[in-house]
């Protein structure tokens, strides 16, 4: 009897040990991934909003019909394969076999013509790919086509862009939403899933691999390739603070800050068990822009006067300082891609301030204050406006620069009041690359009037040649379209460019496989250890 | 007692009238607009007309005061302009880690400044008391963020004790709930360890000179007895004042430490808000505050006849 008790006694505690030491071996498989990104994830609709924090949600969570990959080229992404009529005027693509929404539910073509229709009412790019299609017939449950009225070059670019808004693929359900509508639903196909319920504003959004998710065989590059989730869970956690940031990932309770400030880099680059990842080499391009409704600034001539007055270089060092994290590029559309050119930037942007008093002089400035928005609590912008105040005060300009919030500047921007009675000028900003690589994507370039962002300017040649853009469908001559953009821009400055920088992120030094992209995603990325 | 406290709570309400009518001016006369916020950087002026009537923020200031006055009535404090959740929902989730932090503060601050004040008023003149006062000077003079980085660089990145930020729910184990909250109750305590510390010398070197005291010591009590049962009750109102106020205080303070400590609470709650100009919940949260300050008022006031029999309402 004593012998039968042990015996069992016996078995249950080595059936315990086992289940405890499984169940110790499975929570020890699980890898996550603690991120600290740019900002809070507020909004959770990618098309609704053009705000990074979202379009980054979006890439965790959909997937797109085609992408950019690292040399810049659209490549396929949830397509499997597509043709161009003869006449260019239809396109078909065939969906890869076995994608499956997270609710798994296969998707159809149907779902991808709902989801382009939502995004194109709402994109600006969108927009301009859509006046050219006449239909988008569903020829079977993995088929559609695209049918235009006229020849363009951009349906691919369009459907590949890779920034915002960038057009995910949604089920049919959720994209028949009205664009101006917020989604509620939020089932992607991509290779993450979003943990709404563990999503708590303000302190962290959740996702964990989409095990069914069914990624290309082609290793990943930029943002195409095969998107192999190899975390189980990726954790967005917000930490206002980035020296608390910072000493968070030195601790090792953080893995990742995506965009840590400049100042904070050579703590970061001393330590050991950390290293800088530069994930998007594209880079940003700071831009000033000119409200053109306002006097003195709907004159071109006075406009001109500032690419004069301006160089590169005094806004770059005084605002990243470090040589490593920025360029001096004239090219409108960022150097070290395949639009980049000089032409037309000759003796522009070099400080000649002889030459912009000549255009003052010439464009009648009778010395009203230039209303210039100074933003004053982003790192990346805080120090742009006194000197953009400096150069035009040596140039001849009277600038009355008005410190206010970040959130301040983008209200009052959208105001078409006198600058003297609350409207504005000019302030500065900063793009991410990958949002202004081309004419049609450049926002600041529309120049459409009211239809236009705001600084609303206005020209007919400039716009022509944004159509021109998007009917060519030869890469060649997409090039010289682009120049013969830049070279109308120096005739008519929608806006100035002030140089390109750069902002690496920080990792332990355990986690590898960072995707080299415009946009922060966590596809490819592995972690080893704790 | 109950009349009193019954007229006090009624008079609470033309004070949340004054703070709500007060609360949704200044936000409309800030500058900065939501509806270009939630647009982004691309979106054209269209899109902003599109969402500001989305929100409701085109109808007159006026309509939009009373639209949100009848919902705040009816226990809806509307829905924030950015999360898409109801503001009600987000404060729910935010009180926890913000009260958690007050309290400890409180009880760390009380535990280890009134024992000071009382010795150091006891050894006035002393070393010892120097020592309460210099350091009384010293947590009033440093601010709660350097305090903050001081402790996370010792504990945290040299001593690896314990961690930088973050916040653990009570329900996820009671060890991460407190090594969490240590270091930002210890930072955000320093300021009211020195106030309270201070106020409790103060008070009780008041009442160790009193008849009612060398009477207890000819009575042959221990010097502990005396200072315990007899100098600090009297010398309790006072202090029980500042306490309260500590507490009212509480609510600056929060939002800093919990910014240094990454602790997703109402303050950091109300700085986002702020920032991003989400009106309901700003309007919502300053409301939650005001309410709480004129409660923590009325408990300090209905203390004192419990603490000082003299004191009748």
């Amino acid at each position: 009897m004593l012998n039968l008790r042990s015996c069992k006694l016996a078995l249950l505690t080595t059936t315990a040990a086992l289940f405890a030491t499984l169940a110790m071996v499975s929570a020890e498989a699980q890898t996550t991934l603690r991120v600290v990104k740019h900002s809070d994830l507020k909004i959770v609709d990618p098309i609704w909003t053009t705000a990074y924090i979202t379009r980054d949600h979006g890439y965790m969570i959909y997937d797109t019909l085609f992408a950019t990959d690292a040399n810049n080229q659209i490549k396929p992404q949830m397509v499997e394969k597509f043709d161009l009529s003869a006449d260019k005027l239809t396109y078909t693509f065939t969906l890869r076999g076995g994608l499956l929404w997270h609710d798994g539910k296969p998707v159809t073509a149907e779902d991808c013509v709902a989801s382009i229709k939502r995004w194109g009412a709402k994109d600006a790019m969108g927009q301009k790919m859509m006046s050219f299609v006449k239909d988008m017939p569903v020829v079977d449950a993995g088929t559609f086509k695209i049918v235009l009225s006229a020849p363009t070059g951009l349906v691919l670019t369009a459907l590949g862009k890779p920034s915002s808004a960038v057009p995910f693929m949604m089920p049919k359900r959720v994209a028949e939403t009205s664009p101006n509508e917020q989604i509620s639903d939020y089932t992607g196909s991509g290779p993450f899933v979003f943990r709404k319920d563990d999503w708590k504003p303000g302190d962290k959004a959740v996702y964990v691999k989409f095990d069914k998710y069914k990624p290309r065989a082609e290793p990943p590059s930029g943002l195409a390739g095969g998107k192999v989730a190899k975390v189980d869970r990726v954790e967005w956690k917000v930490v206002a603070d980035q020296q608390t940031a910072v000493n968070a990932l030195i601790a090792g309770e953080i893995d990742f800050i995506e965009q840590p400030s400049h100042d904070l880099l050579p703590i970061l680059r001393n330590d050991g068990n950390i290293k800088l990842v530069d994930w998007n080499p594209l880079g940003n391009q700071y831009a000033f822009r000119f409200n053109t409704t306002a006097k003195p600034f709907d004159n071109v001539k006075i406009r001109q006067a500032l690419l004069y007055a301006f160089n590169q270089q005094d806004f770059l060092q005084a605002t990243i300082g470090d040589k490593q994290y920025y360029k001096v590029c004239k090219a409108l559309f960022v150097c070290g891609t395949p639009l980049a050119s000089d032409k037309g930037m000759d003796g522009l942007l070099e400080s000649n301030f002889a030459k912009a008093q000549a255009l003052l002089k010439e464009g009648g400035y009778d010395g009203t204050p230039i209303v210039l928005m100074h933003s004053t609590d982003l790192q990346v912008l805080t120090n742009l406006a006194p000197v953009a105040k400096s150069l035009m005060e040596k140039a001849g300009f009277k600038v009355d620069m008005q410190s206010m919030d970040w959130q301040t500047v983008v209200a009052r921007r959208a105001k078409k009041d006198p600058p003297a009675q609350g409207g504005w000028h000019a302030f500065i900003t900063s793009w991410v690359s990958a949002d202004i690589l081309n004419p049609v994507s450049t926002a600041f370039l529309n120049s459409s009037c009211d239809k236009a962002l705001f600084g609303w300017p206005c020209d007919t040649q400039i716009e022509k040649l944004r159509d021109d853009f998007a009917r060519e469908t030869d890469p060649a001559r997409h090039k010289a379209i682009a120049e013969a953009v830049q070279v109308r821009w120096t005739q008519y400055p929608t806006h100035i460019h002030l140089g390109q920088w750069y902002q690496p992120g920080a990792s332990r030094k355990n986690v590898d496989g960072y995707v080299v992209a415009p946009a922060s995603v966590f596809w490819n990325i592995s972690k080893t250890g704790k | 007692m109950l009349a009193y406290i019954g007229r006090r709570l009624l008079a609470t309400l033309p004070v949340m009238a004054v703070v709500a009518v007060f609360v949704f001016s200044m936000l409309r006369l800030t500058p900065g607009d939501p509806a270009s916020i939630i647009a982004g950087a691309a979106a054209t002026s269209q899109d902003i007309v599109e969402i500001r009537q989305k929100l409701g923020l085109d109808r007159p200031i006026v309509s939009q005061f009373f639209i949100w006055l009848g919902h705040v009535l009816s226990g809806d404090f509307g829905e924030s302009f950015f999360y898409k959740k109801q503001v009600a929902e987000l404060i729910a989730d935010r009180v926890g880690p913000t009260l958690s932090l007050a309290t400890l503060t409180m009880a760390l601050s009380i535990v280890i400044s009134v024992p000071l004040g009382v010795v150091a008023a006891y050894r006035q003149g002393t070393w010892l008391d120097r020592i309460v006062m210099g350091f009384s000077v010293l947590g009033f003079s440093v601010p709660v963020f350097v305090i903050g980085y001081a402790l996370i660089y010792v504990f945290s990145i040299r001593l690896n004790w314990l961690p930088v930020q973050g916040y653990q729910p009570l329900s996820e184990g009671f060890g991460g709930f407190v090594q969490r909250l240590i270091l930002p109750s210890l930072a955000l305590s320093v300021i009211y360890i020195a106030l309270i510390a201070r106020i409790t010398r103060t008070s009780v070197l008041e009442v160790l000179g009193e008849d009612y005291i060398r009477t207890a010591r000819a009575k042959g009590l221990t010097n502990r007895v005396v200072l315990m049962r007899h100098a600090l009750r009297n010398a309790a109102v006072p202090i029980v004042t500042v306490i309260g106020l500590g507490i009212a205080l509480l609510i600056g303070g929060v939002v800093v430490t919990e910014s240094v400590f990454s602790i997703p609470g109402l303050g950091r709650l109300t700085v986002d808000a702020v920032l991003a100009r989400d009106y309901p919940t700003v309007q919502a949260v300053i409301l939650l505050f005001s309410l709480a300050y004129v409660l923590i008022n009325l408990l300090v006031d209905v203390a004192y006849p419990l603490l000082d029999p003299r004191i009748r309402y």
